[in-house]
């Protein structure tokens, strides 16, 4: 009898680790194309900020640019 | 994730913007003096490099600084390199955290303090590996083509970022051997050089200035890591 209360659905808590579970996977494994996403974001700050060459952006971020280590010029 | 790298960029570059005003900004200042030539370092050597610096046409280096600042908008001046110093780190803090979700996506976990250490590899990545071919420059250093210096130091980002992972993460000899060389590469195929020096600035200067930007550095991607690490560890809880 308890055996059987036991499998019934919502009876032993195991519904509650499953959705535990089911929460960690969603949380932690980010997919790899957000990743990737996120990255390619960066990097195009990255670029913008401290690599490309148009003259109003070289003037604006020069100090940093320099700071940071970047080729500047 | 993204608001975890954003919030830790911008609160780094912060940091950054205040440590560059500490120690940096009055070093570029001293540095476009004798770019210019407002000022003359060791008169008889000076004068020739100083021209050497401002007849050079290709354009490396001849860049005219007149509009940034020197006219009374050292306000607008130095509020851009704020923006721009607060945009870089975000940057730089997105991709960290890119590099924490791949961690993570592999299984491993990320806490504050690993945060510190992913900090301090990037800015090895970023910044101290780079700057063994291409020092920092103060203003008025004369270089390679700029070009070819900046596919070198994406290429060093990259390699070194990589190689610094494998290392950490890797479990046996070949990743560690890989890594190594990953490492290594940039610096033995080597950076662009001129192979002649034109810097009209005094070497104490350029010295100063490369040591300050590296110890900046090396500070706030320290504390932007700690802080990333913080926010994921937290979001992830």
């Amino acid at each position: 009898m308890r055996e059987g209360n036991a499998n019934a659905v919502g009876c032993d808590g195991k519904e509650r680790k499953m959705n535990a579970l089911n929460q960690t996977a969603a949380k932690t494994s980010t997919g790899l194309m957000s990743i990737l996403f996120v990255a390619l974001i960066g990097a195009t700050v990255m670029f913008v900020a401290g690599h490309a060459q148009s003259a109003t952006l070289h003037d604006a971020a020069h100090d940093m640019r320099h700071a940071t280590g970047f080729p500047c010029h | 994730m993204l608001a975890g790298g954003l919030i830790a960029g911008f609160a780094a570059g912060l940091l950054g913007a205040l440590l560059h005003f500490a120690f940096v900004q009055e070093l570029i200042l001293l540095g476009e003096e004798y770019e210019t030539g407002a000022l003359v370092h060791f008169a008889g050597v000076g004068e020739g490099t100083a021209e050497a610096g401002h007849d050079h046409a290709e354009g490396e280096g001849a860049q005219d600084h007149t509009d940034e600042g020197g006219d009374g908008s050292a306000l607008m001046r130095n509020g851009l390199t704020v923006l721009f110093t607060g945009l870089i780190y975000a940057g730089y803090g997105l991709i960290l955290v890119a590099g924490f979700a791949l961690a993570e996506h592999f299984g491993r976990q990320i806490r504050a303090q690993d945060g510190i250490l992913w900090g301090i590899g990037a800015f090895v990545a970023f910044q101290l590996a780079p700057a063994m071919g291409l020092a920092p420059e103060l203003p008025g250093t004369i270089a390679a083509d700029l070009g070819a210096r900046q596919v070198w130091w994406w290429g060093t980002v990259l390699a070194t970022g990589t190689g610094l992972a494998l290392l950490a993460y890797g479990r046996n000899l070949l990743v560690w051997v890989v890594a190594g060389a990953l490492l290594a590469a940039p610096h033995v195929i080597g950076a662009p050089e001129l192979g002649e020096f034109f810097g009209s600035a005094p070497p104490e200067v350029a010295a100063a200035f490369s040591a300050r930007v590296l110890g900046v550095g090396l500070a706030v991607w320290a504390v932007m890591g700690w802080l990333a690490g913080r926010i994921w560890a937290r979001d992830t809880a």
